[in-house]
């Protein structure tokens, strides 16, 4: 996947932008609020149809304008693709991929893989077991179609099921059989999903592994396991153990909707322990990882988008990480930097081909 | 849209009673209304007299809860259906579909529904119970479920299938898959995957 030139009208802070990239690095550097993330995220947005900043289209538009424009030229197997995508005041957007417009949004997220490293990834190791399950949900749908379906199905059962226990808890009836009809089906539904995330796991911890190692230096030892109440015990058996307690609280309490993965460090909870820089580490390894997955399941690679990566890392894993994504083994990254001079100097070393953008107030010069 | 001002109250009543009506907003019930002003009185008369009819003697049938015009219904009194295969189907619309295909011989048993504890829809609120006495009376050989293939169609199907599991009743349901006709690159996935698993042997097919 190659991103060979954009241009960029009144997006955010950006006024207008024609560039030409080189296929290995292509660097922003400026001050803060310059607009070099909004750079990464015009690319990102002609891959996933949004912003990954702002989901409300007419706040991407820059002030006192009324509309904006995105145009990429790409390169895929081959192939010349180009993409466009406008967004006017109180307008539907248009996305169009070779001047024909796309009739739903969904069918082009994925044809531009990409994966986007930002410092907002430590949620994953900071926040509530939700956006960790969404993690594996994302990778996990980008090569399996069924898996997308079968968290919508699971969702679905899961709300008539809380629906019931709520109903019954509040008439005093219990209708048992009928919770036994939905709890067959999610039991169906959720061991094949747990089933799915298991496989996922196994797979990712030996990739993870790698990138972490390449990243820190190979001293500390990490660990990521899936926490599934699944995997203790038979899931059908535990929801009848737990059925008194659902139908007190009126909710499920016992589900792959509880999954978890567990996060540690030297055999402690990265969570709590770990320095920031650490778990930067972590949280970049696991995108990485993700790049992985999308790159051997669509037999592309992915652009990748580096936003203040250096920021919290030591120079030592700042360089390592830096000599690890210009390996071969990536393709065309994106980075943003505050200062230029000393992003000259680990460019150089990496050896790979390179080009800097100064961005400074919305305007960006070469 | 702006509120309508009526010359009449009687010509008012009369849209506002159309736009009650699904997917009928107040400008084309207002066209209807008009439509039927320049009407003869007679087939208004006709119009009129054919719906309160409709609304007062429309049965349902005891044996099977279809639509009828008497307590039992053309398809439960006919001798030459098969009265050991029942069919069970979520509405009236569903009985008329399966009859057009014209490949059923057996009877109905219609629901009214199907379970949706976030609609308010229960079993209690489902029409079941004749069903359950047919087949405790032994009247019944083979059920055949043919519910939508949703998850509260599902949820329809287990809960009938533990409530009849034990009772000397086959339980069938209609297969689910590729339609006839259709090109495979433009099926579902899933649809698809399910009529992988789902395979028969070729020489059923001929």
């Amino acid at each position: 996947m190659l991103l060979e030139s954009i241009n960029v009208l009144n997006y955010r802070n950006i006024t207008q932008s024609d560039l030409t990239f080189s296929p290995g690095i292509n660097c922003f550097v400026g001050d803060n609020g310059a607009g070099k993330t909004n750079m990464l995220d015009a690319i990102y947005y002609l891959s996933f149809c949004k912003s990954f900043f702002n989901s409300i289209d007419s706040q991407n538009i820059k002030h006192d304008e009324n509309f904006f424009v995105l145009q990429g030229k790409y390169e895929k197997n081959n192939m010349k693709e180009e993409i466009y995508c406008g967004v006017k005041q109180n307008q539907k957007k248009q996305f169009k991929r070779n001047k024909k417009e796309y009739p739903k949004l969904s069918d082009h997220i994925g044809f531009i893989p990409l994966v986007f490293i930002s410092p907002s990834d430590e949620l994953l190791i900071m926040d509530g077991s939700e956006i960790r399950r969404k993690y594996m949900d994302g990778v996990i749908s980008q090569y399996d179609h069924y898996y997308l379906e079968l968290i919508i199905r699971y969702s679905r059962i899961l709300l008539q099921r809380n629906k019931l226990l709520k109903d019954m808890a509040q008439s005093g009836k219990h209708d048992l059989s009928l919770l036994e009809a939905i709890d067959l089906q999610l039991v169906n539904t959720g061991n094949l999903i747990y089933n799915k995330r298991a496989t996922f796991i196994n797979e990712l911890i030996p990739v993870f592994e790698r990138h972490f190692t390449n990243i820190s230096g190979g001293k500390e030892k990490v660990e990521i396991i899936y926490k599934s109440h699944l995997s203790l015990n038979n899931f059908k058996e535990q929801l009848i153990q737990n059925q008194k307690k659902d139908l007190i609280l009126g909710y499920t309490t016992i589900g792959i909707h509880k999954d978890d993965l567990d996060f540690n460090l030297n055999n402690f909870q990265l969570k709590k322990e770990g320095s920031q820089g650490q778990k930067k580490t972590f949280a970049i390894a696991l995108k990485l990882a993700q790049f992985d997955f999308l790159a051997t399941h669509q037999n592309v690679k992915p652009i990748l988008l580096l936003d203040d990566i250096f920021d919290k890392l030591d120079d030592k894993r700042g360089s390592s990480l830096l000599k690890l994504v210009a390996e071969d083994h990536f393709n065309q990254i994106f980075l943003t930097h505050t200062n230029k001079l000393n992003i000259e100097t680990i460019l150089n070393v990496t050896g790979k081909q390179f080009k800097i953008f100064e961005v400074s107030n919305g305007n960006i010069i070469f | 849209m702006s509120v309508l001002h009526f010359p009449s109250r009687l010509l008012e009543a009369s849209v506002n009673e159309f736009s009650k009506l699904p997917g009928i907003g107040k400008k084309t019930a207002l066209r209807l209304v008009l439509h039927l002003l320049r009407q003869d009185k007679t087939d208004v008369f006709q119009f009129s007299d054919t719906i309160r009819l409709m609304r007062e003697d429309v049965k349902y049938c005891r044996e099977c809860n279809n639509i009828s015009d008497s307590e039992i219904c053309d398809i439960c009194t006919n001798v030459h259906r098969d009265h050991r295969i029942v069919c069970v189907v979520e509405s009236v619309k569903d009985v008329m579909v399966i009859e057009n295909t014209q490949q059923y011989s057996g009877v109905y048993h219609v629901l009214g529904g199907v379970i949706s504890p976030m609609d308010g829809i229960g079993p209690g609120d489902l029409f079941i119970d004749s069903l359950e006495k047919k087949i405790e009376n032994d009247q019944i050989d083979e059920i055949i479920f043919a519910l939508p293939t949703t998850m509260e169609g599902d949820t329809t199907n287990f809960y009938l299938y533990k409530k009849f599991e034990k009772k000397p009743v086959k339980i069938t349901t209609i297969a689910r898959g590729v339609s006839i006709g259709d090109e495979l690159e433009f099926i579902d996935e899933v649809t698809l995957g399910r009529s992988l698993i789902n395979r028969q042997l070729f020489e059923s097919t001929l």
